[in-house]
């Protein structure tokens, strides 16, 4: 405990007065110990299924499983040595530093700050009294928006939570999903001064960080969907992964809507033909430009998206395809770009943009990582043919994507009633209004 | 942070502290030194911890250890220690804390002669799993990840497994979806090269 009697030292004064106490026990690392290799007494019961049938040797010789794309790979690539995910800052930008500015929206549109200062803004929703609901990753509360006479009141409506990243609101009531509990508040907005403690309603979920935080949306059939995503980039997961189910308001009566899903963080429905459509992630390190996201239709309870077997509809996993064929499972109905992120969507309904833009979907593509010249970091908007397959794609705002470099990253979109959209921007903590028409200033 | 909570803070490390040695607990700690001691005093003074299973801080990028503060803060990551030492902070004290800490030097090598076949599987095992894309090549880190070369050993081996058992909350899963296929045996090896990286 040398360190002790030193410890109350100035850092920069500490060198000297370490240095001479700090002689011997410099490397007193337990060289010689390694730790044991039995495992962790603390593991969870429920650990994803084996998760892959991968590199079992001893460690002497830690051999590659046949077809493994690691095969061959060369020490040190000075490109894939480059990437890695890029984490948004914890700490919400300031109001002046916000890059409405740069943003490039479609003629006749404008954007402008709708609240700021709210950490690692994620998953939205609007109340029936319009308040906004702010879901977040990184961050431990659920908060509230509300405009009032023209002042912006941000608050708390839950708090002490983990990943509360998935938000629903119906009849009233506001759903939480945290990485492993589905909670909810109800008559929420009748009591946001002091909100209570949200009631459990589902904990039947997988307790896993990768790929575990949730998108929840209630569908038309008034049931709540929750996304169960793939637990790594690329691995065989048990029957509990990799997938979108629905449970009744109660909790009760858990389904499985779909399978083969890495990770959705964005679904919504059809407003045509009441289909559930979403957005999912490929996997990455396969290369830079395949496999692609996607954008998927679930046309019948149950179907298989392919995950981890298939990826982008065609394209057989060099790990895991082997003896499968991608005609086994349900193609996307649109590729949404290469390690693009496409994340939150929703189909517009409203009447303040222009005609075109009515029952097509605004999908957030958050952008990529894993590609050496990033890909996304917009808003992209699809337009469907009369049977809801895909007819064609507009990109809707660019310009968060700056000299291969984030300057913001889209997450959610959410459309309020008079028919403009709200945007969350997870990088900078800030959500934007976008409108049609005469220009608006409010709420600067 | 405020005053009282500055005492707090120094108390619960000084309870900690006071099993092994006598630390008198500052009544009033200002400057960002005074207040960084007790972080320190387990952390290691030069950077280099020398406490069992609490990570050297030397040659830490800033934005790395501003996520970490504010996971404590946050109570994300769970470590009692850390989320009192963190309870109260501004974002102002998270962002003094990380862009000072990241100032402290990076730990050397150890100085031992390493087991060459453990080390060599080691690197194999680093190459495999892609530790030095997103780390860097020589594992220094960058941005929001962490420096993991020359870290110490037992930390490296507990924070593998808590990654890979979904008890260390990291910030956005990555470390959970990278150990997905990594054994046990093949997490002891990692640490043991990554510990000795040169």
């Amino acid at each position: 405990m040398i360190s002790c009697l030193t410890a109350r030292r100035s850092l920069l004064l500490a060198g000297t007065i370490a240095g001479l106490l700090l002689t011997a026990p410099v490397f007193a690392q337990p060289a010689s110990a390694p730790p044991a290799a039995a495992p962790p007494a603390a593991a969870p019961a429920p650990m994803a299924a084996p998760a892959a049938p991968a590199p079992m040797a001893a460690p002497a010789a830690p051999a590659l499983p046949p077809g493994s794309p690691l095969i061959g790979r060369p020490e040190g690539n000075e490109a894939a040595s480059k990437l890695a995910p890029v984490a948004p800052p914890p700490l919400p930008a300031a109001a002046d530093k916000l890059p409405t500015a740069q943003l490039k929206l479609p003629p006749g549109f404008n954007i402008e700050v709708y609240a700021s200062g709210i950490a690692n803004t994620r998953s939205l929703r609007i109340g029936d009294k319009g308040t906004v609901f702010v879901g977040t990753r990184f961050g431990n509360k659920v908060t509230a928006i509300v405009k009032k006479d023209g002042k912006t009141e941000i608050k708390t409506v839950a708090e002490g939570l983990y990943r509360p990243n998935g938000l629903a609101f119906h009849n009233g009531t506001l759903y939480i999903a945290e990485l492993s509990q589905i909670s909810k508040i109800d008559n929420v907005e009748g009591q946001l001064d002091k909100p209570p403690k949200p009631t459990v309603i589902y904990k039947d979920l997988p307790k896993d960080e990768a790929h575990g935080w949730k998108f929840i949306a209630i569908g038309p059939d008034n049931k709540l969907y929750v996304e169960v995503g793939q637990p790594g980039n690329n691995v065989l997961h048990d029957k509990d992964h990799g997938q979108i189910r629905r449970i009744n308001l109660d909790g009760s009566g858990a389904e499985v809507v779909a399978l083969g899903v890495r990770h959705s963080v964005g679904f919504d429905w059809n407003p045509l033909n009441k289909q559930l459509y979403f957005s999912d992630n490929g996997r990455d390190w396969m290369s830079e430009d395949v496999p692609e996201d996607k954008l998927n239709r679930v046309t019948k309870t149950g179907q298989d998206f392919g995950a981890p077997y298939c990826y982008q509809g065609n394209l057989p996993d060099p790990e895991f395809g082997w003896g499968h064929s991608c005609s086994e499972f349900t193609p996307p109905i649109a590729l949404t770009g290469p390690h693009s992120a496409g994340l939150g969507l929703r189909f517009y309904t409203g009447n303040m943009f222009p005609a075109k833009y009515k029952n097509a979907i605004f999908l957030a593509r958050h952008g990529s990582w894993n590609r050496s010249k990033k890909f996304g970091g917009d808003i992209i908007v699809y337009f469907l043919n009369k049977d809801g397959t895909v007819k064609s794609s507009e990109v809707f705002i660019t310009g968060f994507l700056v000299d291969n470099k984030y300057i913001g990253r889209p997450v959610d979109v959410e459309f309020m009633k008079d028919g403009s959209m709200l945007l969350s921007d997870d990088w900078n903590g800030a959500i934007y209004r976008i409108t049609y028409g005469k220009a608006r200033t409010a709420n600067r | 942070m405020t005053m009282p909570k500055t005492m707090q803070f120094a108390r619960q490390f000084a309870a900690v502290a006071a099993l092994a040695c006598v630390v008198i607990a500052p009544l009033q700690a200002e400057t960002f030194a005074e207040r960084a001691a007790p972080c320190l005093a387990c952390h290691g003074e030069k950077g280099q911890s020398e406490t069992p299973e609490i990570p050297s801080l030397g040659g830490q990028p800033a934005p790395y250890l501003l996520i970490q503060l504010y996971l404590f803060r946050e109570k994300q990551r769970g470590v009692e220690i850390m989320n009192d030492a963190t309870k109260g902070f501004t974002d102002d004290d998270l962002r003094l804390f990380s862009d000072n800490l990241a100032k402290l030097p990076p730990p050397p090598p150890p100085s031992d002669t390493p087991d060459a076949a453990r080390l060599a599987s080691g690197r194999a095992l680093i190459t495999q799993h892609r530790c030095n894309n997103c780390h860097s090549l020589d594992l220094s880190g960058r941005e929001n990840i962490p420096r993991i070369a020359d870290q110490r050993e037992d930390y490296l081996v507990k924070t593998l497994r808590e990654y890979k058992n979904n008890t260390r909350r990291g910030y956005d899963g990555s470390m959970a979806e990278v150990l997905a296929p990594v054994t046990d045996a093949q997490i002891v090896d990692l640490a043991y090269a990554i510990a000795r990286f040169r």
